[in-house]
């Protein structure tokens, strides 16, 4: 394929200065687009609300292309399930019986734990939900780890406010729209969660990774060691994420800073629940009206 | 400005389709992202960014040298990259073909696919240090990512030549 040669119009003059002026303003753009990428570097949330703009027209799409995917992906579930159903059913009916047990031991604790929160008068506080919705795509290109969710400041959804799924947590507003929002997921490089193990409560951070796992480093003076399966959940301070939601589950031996995956798992993801951040932030502190002279009457 | 009239040996003008068909396939290339799926680590190539390359690289004249700063800003928008990013690489991408332009005097399709490969991976791992720390383990995914788009710039190009089909050059 021959050598493109644009820069060599003929002879005439005009067409040079097209070329020219042409490449001036290539020139001058990508300085601009190396500034804006300087501004973005140090503030992420810059441009929020142009890409949040893009968002509100290509949510809609996404989700119902999703719809779509949806539906036909799942035939081969439904033939699976038909033809499974027997052999399915008596697993099931075995571990109701043997969850059963559980269940009955929970349920005294759960009352066991109400009335001792009562008797010491505790003051508790409860997430507030503001929307659920659907989670409708992600950025798979980029490093970062973004979720699009179906529903923004028009439905009450703000920034900073955590999003829960079915299992556990799932991530925080980042930036709102009026009809979509941006999540962080746990799993970004970005993303750190005040977490404690349940078994001690072993306080913990659980720092994304950027490739779909989280970091659980201990945040406590004494050595800490971690074994596979050990569960984390939240442990609400910072007062953004409620507290006891599950976050992530170990995955190896480990000391001070262990591999962990997320308990909601990235492809599982499809509805959210937002709620209201949990402890609201402080109030912005205002001047101390000055007593000013008046005259009396 | 009056219209010229047409001669009987003038090529016929160009319709709006035909001049546009290279800026809206990088566009769309660009929206393979809203695809609804839930990434749990960066998996998908920059097909945006290919589709650009592949217009640069089979037909010089298809694009405007500014037209990565239009593209780029769109990009940016969808694809959830520090905003800037696609905007500048894109721009340098197009500045970098123009030089070994000037080099070589005739292309063959194995430098353009090592042209394209060098494009795609300076997009994405340039991408990679400014969207997440330095620290972050993004590096064992980002490889595979890098060398997905690499092996998928044929079959880009292969698209953008069949879209090209109907182009007579003057």
């Amino acid at each position: 394929m021959a050598s493109s040669n644009n820069r060599r119009p003929g002879f005439s003059r005009r067409a040079h200065y097209g070329v020219f002026a042409s490449y001036v303003f290539a020139v001058a753009g990508a300085l601009v687009g190396a500034i804006l990428l300087a501004l973005s570097y140090f503030d992420p949330n810059t441009f929020g609300a142009a890409r949040t703009a893009v968002a509100e027209v290509t949510a809609p799409i996404s989700s119902s292309s999703g719809a779509v995917g949806r539906s036909i992906g799942a035939v081969p579930e439904w033939i699976g399930t038909y033809l499974m159903v027997h052999d399915q059913n008596a697993v099931l009916r075995k571990q109701v019986v043997a969850d059963r047990a559980l269940m009955m031991r929970a349920r005294s604790i759960n009352y066991e734990n109400r009335r001792l929160k009562a008797l010491l008068a505790m003051r508790e506080r409860i997430g507030v939900p503001v929307v659920s919705a659907r989670l409708v795509s992600s950025s798979p290109t980029s490093a970062r780890r973004f979720v699009v969710l179906n529903a923004g400041s028009w439905q009450g959804v703000e920034r900073g406010q955590p999003v829960l799924g079915p299992d556990g947590l799932i991530g925080q507003v980042v930036e709102s729209g009026p009809n979509t929002a941006r999540v962080l997921l746990l799993t970004d490089p970005e993303s750190s969660v005040p977490v404690r193990r349940t078994r001690d409560g072993l306080p913990a951070l659980a720092v994304g990774r950027g490739d779909g796992l989280v970091d659980v480093r201990s945040v406590s003076n004494a050595a800490a060691t971690f074994a596979p399966g050990e569960v984390f959940v939240t442990s609400g301070a910072g007062g953004v994420y409620p507290p006891n939601v599950p976050v992530a589950k170990v995955l190896r031996h480990g000391r001070d800073i262990v591999l962990a995956e997320t308990v909601m798992r990235a492809s599982t993801l499809d509805f959210a629940l937002v709620q209201r951040a949990f402890l609201p932030p402080p109030p912005v502190p205002v001047a101390t009206p000055v007593a000013a002279a008046v005259p009396k009457p | 400005m009056r219209k010229r009239h047409r001669g009987p040996f003038d090529e016929p003008p160009e319709s709006n389709l035909t001049r546009f068909l290279p800026a809206i396939s990088v566009m769309l290339g660009s929206c393979v992202t809203l695809w609804p799926t839930i990434a749990s680590f960066p998996f998908l190539p920059p097909i945006g960014l290919l589709m650009l390359l592949a217009w640069r690289l089979i037909r010089a004249d298809a694009l405007p040298v500014w037209a990565p700063l239009a593209l780029g800003l769109f990009d940016d928008l969808v694809a959830g990259q520090p905003f800037g990013l696609a905007i500048t690489t894109w721009t340098l991408c197009f500045f970098m073909i123009d030089l070994i332009d000037e080099r070589l005097v005739f292309r063959d399709f194995w430098q353009n696919w090592l042209i394209a490969a060098g494009g795609t991976a300076f997009y994405l791992i340039s991408g990679r240090f400014v969207a997440v720390p330095f620290g972050a383990h993004v590096d064992t995914v980002l490889l595979p990512q890098v060398f997905a788009s690499i092996m998928l710039f044929p079959v880009v190009s292969l698209l953008c030549a069949w879209l090209d089909r109907d182009y007579e050059p003057a």
